[in-house]
């Protein structure tokens, strides 16, 4: 597969190479190749269980590759994500959300986006030093970073809650939450494992319209994992499909709508009878 | 070579006994992911039961040693198996949903609790048993040094090793074997394909103080001497040889026990025996560094 | 057990409440009904069956009649409004409660009805709420569970008796030193161990003080083994000892600077005062410190560690952090422990010191500072008040531990205050539950 859909020469923003993790005897990502382009929103999609959320963690720092390697090009150099430690992996530019969201359930949403900002307010504080004398330096951070966190409360709609223990947020606006968190702490590259998981059809619309706005007016790239066809195929530019952890097909959503292999993986190989409507529109065959 | 057979057989035998209250603290470490702070005075009751037993039988004219042992081991393993009941009922079922803080205080507060009940009931003096079963086998005679292997400590060996293999019967044949493994996978679900998760607990409870209380009698019967204070160190040690064979695990928890036995018994004849048990503690604190599931623990995928 | 509030069928009550006897029956009569006495080197048995007897009866009312009242309680939803509806009042009062608390704390030595009884509990109660407080940045706030905190204060008491003893060192200077070689103990035992997760944690942590304590009851040519160490220095009001005159002409002693008659209690009230502004700067600098990065993300890490890792927080050097600040304020009262007795040895140093203290910091409600006080409180005063029921104290506090778990599992004050507010707090009345 070419990286022709990346504009210019410049290299892409991340790149996967020859990626392979194994546990046990289950070969859960198997010589995985791909790129994701900056400024652009990338969508991983495959059935369940073809190890898509296992990729995720291999790139955030949860797992570590067997094999392969992982490069985010940042301004100061690349960087090979495969080496670092998970929490450095934030500092490089590359933060995520979670399948099961992960809240700060007993800390309010204020604090949740405070806490993503950690690593700014704690030099900003001198690692506390600052901080406990009160200096103007540390406060001014402080007011900074609480701005900040306002601005992303008002985009999703929560600054009346800002007060309020993140855990009782309702579903949708803990999802919403968790993205503004991993946008707080600036990132260049948003990992989304299933945003739209368990959101009703309005939301996932917010949704859509919040990515593309993240692309657009913060212009940082996405790697998402989703299962809803209808917000993968309007809003991405590129999508990677897998099956049993291998690539199976790569493309525009228009591409990939048409592809064979993508259409045998998510129907099996008898894919010669005709569709019941709802699944031709599930695979964005309508 | 004699001083170190004699070291080898006392340490198994000392490694049998941590092995028996290991299983308590394993199996309900399993089930509640908790650990059950009390079981070592639990451990502690059974010693204590089992003198007041040993001194009834003979008050009740009973010499026949074998008919006399069976009594008591019965007995002590009854009442002590109320104990265990009695402290999952009052210290832990009220907490099942609290956070995960509030059951080990309770526990602490149970254990302190029967501690100073015993202390109580039973008075602060070290209790001292006359020998009850006396003479053994000579294994092998050096030059100077005869190895012996003591009829307690052949007795130590059987029962310790017929327990375990009822226990893995229980376990791995009987349908609270199986209930008990769904429970310690996922209590949620075990309770949704109609176990009855309460009771399966309470079981674990009661099965993990019958094997403390035979802990506890052969203790009695090895040493004769029994305090009020010795569930603590017992329970700790009991621990550290779940936590070395991999929590969770009934032979992890033999393997465990017998390997601390055996630096015990080696470390106190070789070097000293003050810092006997700080040995022990070193050994907890690198298996859980360098292999925190233990010996024969299963290895733990972190859940993102 | 059940707690519904329709009347209950008399044979159901009276059925519950013997099975609840027999088990007190069965629970009762090895141990209690039987006692093992040594006679002439031989064990006897004495019986007790009248103390069974009335344990059972007594067991048998008494759940007759906590059944009973059960089914008057509201049900469970009313009984969760109504606490709310106190955990909304106290947090309200909280600050004022604190003010006057303060005050109090600040005027005891000079209240009518105080007297050098008085003080002295006071100070005793103040060295546990001093470790409640840095116990809680580990455990409170880090989320991190410590069963050894003993360690370091024991690390405190020793480094401060050592450096006064064998090189004479002024208590000012000793002071923070054994603060900081407790913290780097502290920093050097949680190291290798604070990746661990939570209850192996506790039990390595409860291994380190075991193994501390042993250490220091073997290593008879530093610490003096069983014996400990006697003769500390006693500290001076800044170089001005608390002493009966030793010249007359020149002023070497407290009382002559202010022109006081020699009094032994000036030494207790000048021990009052330092641990009084020892546990104040634990509980400001603690309080400061969760309002920093450093505090949020220690909360963070105990709500989640993994969405923590993902957003750039080291767990490492962060809990690292909690630990060794924790263990210096440990230390810092270890000393004034040592200063104040005069005399340490390893038996100050035992694992229910580290229970009593976790307890504190439990019962009072994770990470809250009034929550420490109070349950500091309860659990240093109650027994000081059964002094009579000097041998049931251990057990009563043991029982005590278990019930208030059962009553209040989140701790008695277990209400947090968000670290910083978007909007002023009376909207938060108005906020849907």
């Amino acid at each position: 597969m070419s990286a022709a859909h990346l504009s210019g020469g410049a290299p892409p923003l991340l790149n996967v190479e020859h990626l392979s993790m194994r546990f046990g005897g289950l070969l859960a990502v198997d010589d995985l190749s791909f790129q994701a382009g900056a400024r652009e929103i990338t969508a991983i999609i495959g059935p369940n269980g073809a190890g898509k959320t296992t990729v995720f963690n291999c790139i955030t720092g949860f797992y570590r590759p067997d094999v392969g390697r992982v490069t985010l090009n940042t301004d100061r150099g690349p960087r090979y994500l495969e080496r670092l430690e998970g929490f450095r992996i934030a500092r490089a530019g590359v933060v995520r959300t979670f399948q099961n969201i992960r809240l700060f359930a007993n800390m309010s949403v204020l604090e949740n986006l405070l806490v993503a900002q950690h690593n700014h307010l704690m030099r900003a504080s001198l690692f506390s030093i600052a901080g406990l004398l009160g200096w103007c330096r540390y406060r001014r951070a402080e007011k900074a970073a609480v701005a900040l966190a306002c601005r992303w409360l008002e985009r999703i709609g929560l600054m009346d809650k800002a007060d309020w223990d993140a855990g009782r947020l309702a579903y949708g606006d803990q999802r919403r939450l968790e993205i503004a968190r991993a946008m707080c702490a600036q990132p260049k590259l948003l990992c989304l494992d299933e945003p739209a998981a368990g959101l009703n059809p309005r939301e996932s619309m917010a949704l859509s319209e919040l990515l593309q706005s993240l692309r657009d007016e913060e212009g940082i790239a996405l790697l998402l994992i989703e299962h809803d066809m209808g917000v993968v195929m309007q809003i991405s530019q590129h999508i990677i499909v897998l099956d049993y952890g291998r690539k199976i097909a790569e493309g525009s959503p228009r591409a990939i709508r048409s592809d064979a292999a993508v259409i045998r993986a998510y129907l099996g190989e008898n894919g010669t009878q005709p569709l019941p409507p709802e699944v031709m529109e599930d695979v964005g065959q309508s | 070579m004699g001083y170190f057979l004699q070291q080898l057989i006392n340490g198994v035998t000392l490694g049998m006994i941590y092995g028996l209250v290991a299983i308590g603290y394993t199996m309900v470490y399993g089930i509640l992911g908790m650990i059950n702070f009390a079981h070592g005075e639990i451990y502690m009751i059974g010693a204590f039961i089992s003198i007041l037993g040993f001194i009834l039988v003979g008050l009740a004219g009973i010499t026949a040693v074998p008919l006399a042992l069976i009594i008591v081991l019965t007995a002590t393993m009854i009442f002590t198996a109320a104990y265990g009941w009695s402290v999952e009922r009052v210290a832990y079922r009220p907490l099942r949903q609290a956070p995960r803080l509030a059951p080990l205080i309770s526990a602490i507060g149970m254990s302190i609790f029967l501690q100073n009940y015993v202390q109580l009931s039973q008075g602060a003096q070290v209790k001292t048993l006359p020998p009850f079963i006396e003479g053994g086998v000579v294994l092998l005679r050096d030059a100077d040094f005869a190895v012996r292997i003591s009829y307690v400590q052949l007795l130590i060996w059987l029962l310790t090793l017929v327990l375990m293999a009822g226990f893995a019967w229980i376990i791995g044949r009987t349908a609270l074997g199986r209930a008990q493994r769904a429970c310690a996978e996922d209590r949620v679900m075990a309770s949704l394909v109609g176990i009855n998760v309460d009771r399966t607990i309470s079981l674990t409870f009661v099965l993990g103080a019958a094997l403390a209380a035979v802990a506890g009698t052969m203790v009695t019967l090895y040493y004769g001497v029994v305090d009020f204070f010795i569930g603590f160190l017992a329970g700790i040690k009991a621990f550290t040889a779940a936590v070395l064979g991999g929590i969770g695990s009934l032979p992890g928890a033999m393997l465990g026990g017998l390997i601390l036995g055996l630096v015990e018994a080696f470390w106190s004849a070789y070097f000293t025996t003050e810092y006997k048990d700080v040995a022990a503690f070193t050994i907890l604190v690198l298996v859980l560094i360098f292999r925190p599931t233990g010996l024969l623990g299963r290895p733990e995928v972190e859940k993102v | 057990m059940s707690f519904s509030h329709r009347p209950i069928n008399p044979a159901d009550l009276f059925k519950d409440a013997a099975l609840a006897a027999l088990m007190a029956l069965i629970l009762a009569l090895p141990l209690i009904g039987f006692r093992s006495v040594a006679e002439g080197g031989q064990l006897a048995l004495t019986t007790r069956f009248d103390w069974v007897g009335i344990g059972v009866a007594g067991v048998f009312l008494g759940r007759l009649v906590l059944v009973y009242a059960s089914s008057f309680w509201p049900p469970s939803g009313a009984n969760f409004a109504l606490a709310e509806a106190v955990r909304e009042g106290m947090s309200r009062y909280v600050m004022a409660l604190a003010g006057m608390g303060l005050l109090l704390a600040l005027l005891l030595p000079f209240l009518p009805f105080s007297s050098r009884y008085v003080i002295d509990v006071a100070t005793g109660l103040l060295i546990y709420i001093m470790l409640g407080w840095g116990l809680n940045i580990v455990v409170g706030l880090a989320g991190l569970l410590d069963l050894g905190y003993v360690a370091f204060y024991a690390m405190g008491a020793y480094s401060y008796a050592l450096l006064a003893l064998q090189f004479d060192l002024s208590f000012w200077i000793c002071l923070p030193l054994a603060g900081l070689f407790a913290g780097l103990l502290g920093i050097v035992l949680g190291f290798p161990v604070l990746r661990l997760r939570g209850d192996y944690l506790a039990i390595v942590t409860l291994g380190f003080g075991e193994i501390i304590r042993i250490i220091l009851l073997n290593w008879y040519e530093i610490t003096g083994g069983p014996d400990g160490l006697s003769g500390i220095p006693r500290p001076s009001f800044f170089g001005l000892p608390f002493k009966p005159t030793t010249g007359e002409h020149e002023i070497s002693a407290f009382h002559q600077a202010f022109g006081l008659e020699f009094s032994g209690l000036h030494r207790v009230i000048f021990l009052y005062y330092l641990i009084l502004c020892l546990a104040l700067i634990t509980n400001f600098f603690t309080l400061r410190l969760r309002k920093l990065p450093l505090g949020r993300a220690w909360e963070a890490l105990r709500e989640d560690e993994i969405a923590s890792r993902s957003l750039g927080i080291n767990p490492r050097n962060t809990k690292l952090t909690a630990f060794g600040i924790g263990a210096t304020f440990g230390g810092l009262a270890g000393a004034f422990f040592a200063t104040r007795q005069g005399f340490i040895s390893p038996e100050s140093f035992t694992f229910v010191e580290s229970a009593t203290i976790l307890a504190i910091v439990v019962l009072g409600g994770m990470g809250s500072q009034i929550g420490v006080v109070v349950a500091a409180a309860l659990l240093i005063l109650l027994p000081e008040f059964g002094r009579e029921l000097e041998e049931f104290r251990m057990l009563v506090f043991g029982a005590a531990m278990v019930l208030i778990m059962a009553w209040r599992p989140r701790g008695l004050l277990a209400n947090r205050e968000p670290t910083l507010r978007l909007h002023r707090r009376d909207r938060r009345g108005g906020e849907p539950r």
